[in-house]
């Protein structure tokens, strides 16, 4: 017998909730017990007073579990709302990244120079390293990343997605 | 007015201004401060079960057959986790209940102290939300909150998590209700549009079926006369799950049966063969919709459910309807109004000879009690006094389903999505706790039954006449029937041995015993357990070999029903086996 897998497409959700304690345990555990995928999570409290937190999640699935996930989020009683960033329209997505890159002579010039050309800051120096700083879609990043990885790659950490919609509305 | 007040005494208050009757608890080191309020307390009755399971599972009963929620007190750390099973049932069942757990202090939490667990963390998933509370000045509005989370909506259990040192710790305590932000708002009404595109699809439909589910009974006794109603008006035939039992009368000539796994021919022919299905708070369970890509090909589905969670989830559907059954049922029957249904009478004829299947038969040989026939003459010694039904899981509580005729909402209380062998004792109690007076039956089996064999001595304490009826065929039997079918009797472990003399046991704990071998004697046993004004355990020996259909097999469709009769023994392929 064998188990098979289903075609699946990326979605951005944001997910606003109360910054209650546990709830992003409580998030990721819905993700867990019912099979659903994170490609990546943030969250951080974006109102004034600390009682609001946003959360982005990526997710891949098909088009019914997307529903489902979404139905799922909307039923916890410390959210207030989830939008799902790819149905709803136009919409930007960033991520950061911090690189670290060792080398000297050329190679620490040809590190800089890919740097330069992707729009990445240098935001730490020595003799021999540097750690850029790039905000982009998490897809140049990927690509940046694996640029470096030819040209002294230390390591990288990333932010996870954050996204919103274009124009006038809020979410 | 305000007034400081503990932690405990501000739960105790608050529970009382909820209109709570019953708390169904035990006591421990984490919970203390709080039974000492209630000591001497008489607004509020607190009922001491026998194991922390218990009192979650006499909650769920109480709350089943009154519609008010129930309430659970246990202690820390293995209280807690005792009751986990229970709130487990509740959820997948929907049953309104509030748990308040006790804590260790909020400084020794996160030290592994002594009976601490993670309660929040641990029942994160199988409640509808719940609470740490830190400070005695939130713990009003928190229970406020809980009880509203509890009701409304699609119900389900909210956990109150309470350390020992903020039961103890003072805030305020006004006389009116907290203040708190109205954050839990159901959708409870459908748009004029989705009601007007279900009505013009009941209106035209050749063969249309309502199938409804625990949530008609969960949205209160309205909706079963609105179900009701619109049957009258539509004139379409009903099926229900396990769980909408009562909703819509047995004796009712448009009434097909329990649809699924053990339901009838003409239910499941009819959902297979329905050109409109009208899902009314139920959730195509797998036992519901057998094989998924044979469910019901060619119909147009409309699905009711106050759970938009529920909708799409593992059947697609046309016309997706949230909102709260009773609402919607209202909205559907004004809509209606004076329309004429259209001639279904091609569709009755066919249903008419889906019924002559007789799919309920059972041989009737000479010998041992046949245990359908047992329930069948249960139901005909008990229905005029319009019982309350419990059941353990397994065969019985099939054979109780199929042969019990429920007429109205909350008479029948079973554990129908997390299958809990051991629900219907406790079950029992708290039914008979919210309906004194009435005849309240677990109909059980005997494995079942050993699982809160303990609450026994709960029902003698508190005076509670509830009756057992075990159907004793000493073996696991909806196990030996699996392992017929699938593992070519290998009789694995489901054997019940070393059992119980349960007239014997029933003696010691001050109730009657009656032992029930010959089927000469079964109405006479019946009718002795009825007339006795105290708690009953029968013990009924049944046939051993006695096997529970109709049957669709795992991972067979509606149209693959075993009957009675049909060859039983053998073997599955693995696709099936997993499906199990
Ligand atoms: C707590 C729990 N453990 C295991 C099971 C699996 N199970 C389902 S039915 C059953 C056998 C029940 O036997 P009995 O109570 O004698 O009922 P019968 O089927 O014989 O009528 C078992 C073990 C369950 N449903 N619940
Ligand atoms: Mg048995």
């Amino acid at each position: 017998m064998k188990i098979h897998p289903t075609e699946s497409e990326r979605h951005v959700l944001t997910v606003t909730v109360d910054n209650e304690a546990g709830i992003l345990a409580k998030i990721a555990g819905l993700f867990t017990a019912r099979g659903y995928n994170i490609d990546s999570l943030t969250v951080a409290d974006i109102s004034e007073d600390h009682a609001v937190s946003r959360i982005t999640i990526v997710t891949n699935g098909p088009p019914p579990v997307i529903d489902q996930i979404m139905a799922q989020l909307d039923r916890l009683v410390p959210v207030h709302k989830v939008i799902d960033l790819t149905e709803a329209g136009p919409h930007v997505e960033r991520e950061l990244a911090l690189v670290k890159v060792r080398g000297t002579g050329a190679a620490r010039g040809e590190a800089q120079r890919i740097a330069d050309a992707a729009g990445a800051r240098v935001i730490d120096t020595t003799e021999e390293s540097f750690v850029f700083e790039l905000t982009e879609t998490s897809d140049r990043i990927d690509s940046f990343v694996s640029q470096m990885r030819e040209h002294g790659l230390v390591e990288a950490a990333r932010s996870g997605v954050v996204g919103m919609m274009r124009g006038t509305e809020g979410a | 007015m305000s007034e400081e007040r503990s932690g405990a005494a501000i739960l105790v208050e608050c529970l009382v201004r909820q209109g709570v009757e019953f708390v169904f608890g035990y006591p421990g080191g984490a919970v203390l401060p709080i039974y000492d309020e209630l000591f001497g307390d008489h607004r509020l009755r607190h009922i001491l079960v026998r194991h922390e399971a218990g009192a979650a599972h006499a909650a769920e009963g109480y709350a089943r057959s009154t519609g008010k929620p129930g309430v659970v007190l246990v202690t820390s750390g293995p209280g807690a986790t005792n009751a986990i099973t229970g709130i487990a049932d509740a959820f997948m069942d929907s049953i309104p209940l509030v748990v308040i757990t006790g804590q260790v202090a909020t400084n020794l939490i996160g030290t592994d102290a002594f009976q601490e667990a993670d309660t929040i963390g641990l029942t994160r998933h199988c409640t509808k939300h719940n609470y740490l509370v830190k400070d005695p000045a939130e713990l009003a509005a928190t229970i406020d909150e809980a009880f509203e989370i509890a009701t409304t909506g699609r119900p389900g259990p909210v956990l109150v998590d309470i350390p020992k040192n903020v039961q103890v710790a003072t805030a305020p305590m006004s006389d009116v209700p907290a203040q708190r932000p109205q954050r839990y708002r159901p959708r409870t009404t459908a748009a004029a549009e989705e009601i007007a595109e279900a009505i013009a699809l009941l209106e035209k439909a050749e063969r249309p079926i309502f199938y409804t589910g625990g949530g008609v009974i969960n949205s209160g006794p309205r909706a079963s006369e609105l179900l009701r109603e619109l049957q009258t008006l539509t004139g379409a035939p009903v099926t229900s799950t396990l769980m909408g039992l009562g909703a819509f009368p047995a004796d009712h000539p448009e009434w097909l049966g329990m649809l699924g796994m053990h339901g009838t021919f003409e239910a499941n022919m009819a959902m297979n063969q329905c050109d409109l299905m009208v899902n009314i708070g139920a959730r195509f369970d797998d036992r519901v919709t057998g094989r998924l890509d044979a469910f019901s090909p060619d119909s147009t589905k409309i699905h009711i459910d106050i759970d938009r969670a529920s909708i799409n989830k593992v059947v697609p559907v046309d016309l997706p309807i949230v909102g709260d059954c009773a609402t919607v049922l209202e909205q559907l029957v004004e809509v209606w109004g004076n329309r004429q249904p259209r001639d279904l009478s091609a569709w009755k004829a066919q249903i008419d000879d889906w019924r002559t299947r007789d799919s309920l038969a059972y041989p009737q040989r000479k010998g041992p009690i046949m245990p359908q026939l047992a329930v069948e003459r249960l139901f005909a010694l008990t229905h005029e006094r319009d019982p309350i039904i419990t059941t353990e899981v397994g065969q019985h509580q099939m054979w109780a389903a199929q042969y019990f005729g429920f007429v109205k909402p909350n008479r029948w209380l079973t554990s129908g999505g997390l299958g809990t062998m051991g629900y219907g004792m406790p079950a029992a109690i708290g039914a008979q706790l919210g309906n004194p007076g009435k005849l309240v039956i677990d109909i059980a089996g005997e494995a079942s039954i050993q699982m809160n064999i303990q609450e026994m001595g709960t029902a003698s304490q508190f005076r509670l006449p509830i009756k057992v009826f075990i159907l004793n065929n000493e073996y696991m039997g909806m196990v030996r029937q699996w392992q017929e079918l699938t593992y070519e009797s290998r009789y694995s472990n489901s054997y019940s041995d070393s059992l119980p003399d349960f007239v014997a046991l029933a003696e010691a704990y001050g109730w009657k015993g009656i032992r029930i071998e010959d089927q000469a004697d079964l109405d006479a046993s019946i009718q002795a357990m009825i007339d006795h004004d105290g708690p009953v355990m029968v013990d009924c020996r049944v046939s051993q070999e006695a096997n529970c259909f109709p049957m669709i097999p795992s991972g067979a469709a509606h149209t693959e029903m075993l009957l009675y009769g049909d060859q039983v023994e053998g073997t599955m392929d693995d696709e099936a086996k997993a499906l199990v």
